[in-house]
């Protein structure tokens, strides 16, 4: 047992290492390194450039989207090799937020799922930043129950018509292209309907509205096709075969291993270090010291699962479903943690950024962010069917909707 | 990296498993629950033959010279199974005070004897309520005689030798406490057994009058070493207790899997599939936790007191969390002496209590990061 790279792992990670710290953005480092939760943000600057220019100086340098492979833009890396650039990349992988959906699941549905020529011509652009992906599937009646969509795609000639709402659509705004899952025949069972398509988000009928969150912020939108036309060319995998397609891509949504999740402990621990309450110092209150401990295992339990998956990956094999746990505990802790750090601040902690009021701002990003993130991504309720379903090998709900005609199925819960 | 145990780590682990299986069903923790025996003399006796008392004891005191991993292993086995024999006093903290502490004739008197299996060990440190503290060490050594009290003393009354912490000065420096060998066969130990929460398990009250007792390690030295025992112990134990979780949470998903209710496996509700993730959640954080641990114990890592704290912390929680939420799925039947769901219930809390309480830990898990930091 050890935390040693092999020889072949360190001389990769002296390589990335080596090119990182002559290449990346040090201007944005302590910015970068700050902004780990809630929302990245650089002052007197565009993220959006900033990102986009990294990202296309990693692709010259054949450090984008490692694990694809090299004729798509990517390296031809090994998973382990993946993980090490995320480390190695640190503070800075922050900037390759706007292409977590791009990189993560639509480029593999399309490498999956679309034709050679379309394969060559989009993915290069993909993995190097100059085009960015955002995935259109949630709909304001399927969220959680993503085969519920109503967004249809109806067959005339070579092209396809849409019409319908998406919801949830992360970086629509700033979106070149997108994949969308649509409904193509209402009048069999839900899955058995849908078609999954790429399209340009510039097309004609394609008007996109920011949605302004519960915490303020616009990380999301409402995306409403009006007789949006696709050519049947961009249809991935067969019709009405979309559902096994949108379970490639929801297969492909991993958990970064190699770059962690914010819990918000250590910003939690520094802050309780130095905050003095009335009587004395937070760090030495019983009350603050188990309640520390209690996330403090959290915390670290995560971290070193995480260490357990990267060890498996070294070894070539596939990690354990244990990496399933780390946004479900995150999440909740993050909300916790943050409202134990205003709490100790008493009636200041309400307050934000008054003097007399210590980071509040932070813990404030942080509880106001938080519910989003127990959501987003598979809810904390689907992540327990997930690990109950795929780890334990419980029973699947029975699903009342199962065998009913799509457009049978009751569409209000009362009256 | 390679952050997992080798494979003929898990190896040892799976003969373990089976050698457990077969020797310690959950009827041979019931034996000695129901009072029929005070441990299980058999399968003490079969773990000495398997190697696995002596599994970390170098060969040239009669062990197995294998490692603190192999240990690890082996410790979550014995949760797994709840076996009912001295174990953990006897390896986890009497073997792990003479191998830190001990000259080289009480290694040779006292180490291959734990090996075969003819001696019982234990460490009497406790004197009544409370955590791990010198202050509390009231029981006084002079001349090379113990006087006082100590309970609970874990395995106190079946043990062969304990480790005795004892008083030796009054300046209120951890200096003051001094450890010592006691021959509780010798004469001048008295040995109560006390009932306790986990009767598979034994408690006892130990009381020393005039007792001849020869010093273990340096005068003065006694608080050192045992930090250093009980971070050890701490590992050790979090990996029994992450096996009792993991029987734990298998016998609630097994049983939620066959029972039925409502015409459906009652496993196929998600108020029961949820409270069995949860289970699986807390599992397997404390498992990752005890993994950090085991690599600090075998490297004899600077991050062994944090990594100790953090391990018997995540571990104690997710035992008591298994435990509790196992009874919880089975319903009334849970509920039941038949069933063997109080006994997990049973050894996790007692076991929560036994190396200082949760508390305790979390106070020193802190106050260990902060010493890091500092640093």
């Amino acid at each position: 047992m050890n935390f040693d790279d092999t020889p072949q792992e360190a001389a990769f990670r002296a390589e990335a290492r080596a090119w990182i710290a002559a290449n990346a953005p040090k201007q944005y480092e302590d910015e970068l390194k700050k902004s780990s939760l809630g929302r990245t943000a650089l002052k007197g600057a565009n993220i959006l450039e900033v990102a986009k220019v990294w990202q296309k100086k990693k692709a010259d340098a054949g450090w984008a989207c490692l694990h694809w492979p090299k004729e798509y833009g990517g390296r031809g890396a090994t998973p382990i090799e993946r993980v090490i650039w995320q480390q190695e990349e640190g503070p800075f992988g922050r900037l390759s937020g706007i292409f977590i959906i791009g990189h993560g699941m639509c480029g593999p549905t399309m490498m999956a799922f679309a034709g050679e020529e379309e394969k060559k011509k989009y993915l290069p652009p993909l993995a190097s930043g100059e085009k960015v992906w955002c995935q259109l599937f949630s709909e304001p009646a399927g969220g959680s129950d993503v085969a519920g969509l109503r967004t249809r795609a109806e067959r005339n000639g070579d092209d396809w018509i849409i019409n319908g709402q998406k919801i949830w659509t992360s970086g629509a705004h700033y979106s070149d292209y997108g994949i969308l899952l649509t409904r193509t025949d209402p009048n069999v069972a839900k899955h058995k309907g849908l078609t999954m398509f790429f399209l340009d988000m510039k097309s004609p009928g394609v008007e996109i509205k920011p949605i302004k969150q519960a915490n303020g912020a616009s990380d999301f939108n409402e995306v409403y096709f009006t007789d949006v036309k696709i050519p049947d060319s961009q249809r991935l995998g067969a019709v009405n075969d979309g559902w096994n397609v949108s379970l490639t891509t929801l297969m492909n949504e991993r958990m970064s291993i190699g770059a962690g999740v914010s819990t918000g402990f250590p910003e939690l621990f520094e802050f309780c270090n130095s905050l003095m309450l009335d009587d004395g110092p937070a760090i030495e209150d019983r009350n603050v010291r188990s309640k520390l401990a209690h996330w403090a295992v959290k915390a670290s339990g995560l971290k070193y699962t995480s260490m357990r998956a990267i060890s498996a990956l070294s070894k070539g094999q596939r990690p354990g479903p244990e990496n399933s746990i780390g946004k479900l505990v995150a999440g909740s802790m993050i909300q916790d943690v943050a409202a134990y750090a205003l709490d100790l601040q008493g009636a200041a902690g309400a307050l934000v950024g008054a003097e007399d009021a210590e980071a509040t701002g932070k813990f404030q990003a942080m509880l106001l962010r938080a519910p989003g993130t127990r959501v987003e991504g598979g809810t904390d309720e689907i992540m327990r069917n997930i690990i109950a379903e795929r780890v334990l090998g419980l029973p699947g709900d029975i699903r009342v909707d199962k065998d009913v005609p799509f457009n049978k199925i009751p569409t209000r819960g009362r009256g | 990296m390679n952050f997992d145990f080798s494979d003929e780590q898990k190896q040892m682990r799976d003969e373990a498993r089976k050698f457990l299986a077969e020797k310690c069903p959950p009827k041979a923790v019931r034996a000695v629950l129901d009072g029929n025996a005070s441990y299980d003399k058999d399968l003490w006796k079969g773990l000495a033959e398997m190697g696995f008392l002596g599994v970390a004891i170098p060969e040239e005191f009669g062990g197995a010279g294998a490692g603190h991993l192999e240990l690890c292993v082996i410790a979550e086995e014995m949760g797994r199974a709840l076996a009912p024999v001295p174990f953990s006093s006897t390896v986890y903290l009497a073997a792990e005070a003479i191998l830190l502490a001990g000259s080289a004739a009480q290694k040779k008197k006292w180490l291959p004897a734990i090996a075969s299996g003819e001696a019982i060990g234990t460490l009497a440190l406790f004197e009544g309520k409370g955590n791990p503290s010198p202050e509390a060490i009231k029981l006084a050594a002079s001349g090379g005689m113990l006087n006082g009290v100590k309970k609970p003393v874990p395995d106190g009354a079946i043990a062969d030798f304990a480790v005795v912490a004892a008083r030796t000065g009054s300046t209120g420096r951890d200096s003051d406490i001094s450890l010592f060998l006691v021959d509780l066969k010798a004469g001048g130990v008295e040995a109560r057994a006390l009932t306790n929460l986990d009767p598979s398990r034994g408690q006892a009250e130990l009381t020393f009058r005039n007792c001849k007792a020869e010093p273990l390690g340096a005068a003065g030295e006694g608080w050192s070493v045992l930090s250093q025992v009980f971070d050890r112990a701490a590992v050790l134990m979090a990996f029994e207790q992450v096996g009792g979780a993991d029987r734990a949470l298998e016998m609630g998903r097994d049983y939620a899997l066959d029972r039925i209710a409502f015409g459906r496996p009652i496993g196929s509700f998600q108020a029961v599939k949820h409270m069995l993730a949860d289970m699986y959640v807390s599992a397997t954080l404390a498992r990752s936790n005890c993994y950090y641990g085991a690599w600090a114990l075998s490297t004899n890592a600077s991050e062994l007191p944090e990594a100790a704290a953090a391990a018997r912390i995540s571990a104690t929680q997710a035992f008591q969390h298994c435990a509790k939420n196992n009874i919880q799925v089975h319903g009334g039947m849970g509920f039941t002496w038949e069933f063997d769901c109080h006994m997990y219930y049973r050894r996790a809390n007692a076991t929560a209590l036994g190396l200082g309480s949760l508390s305790y830990w979390e106070d020193q898990l802190i106050d260990r990061m902060r010493k890091r930091n500092a640093a």
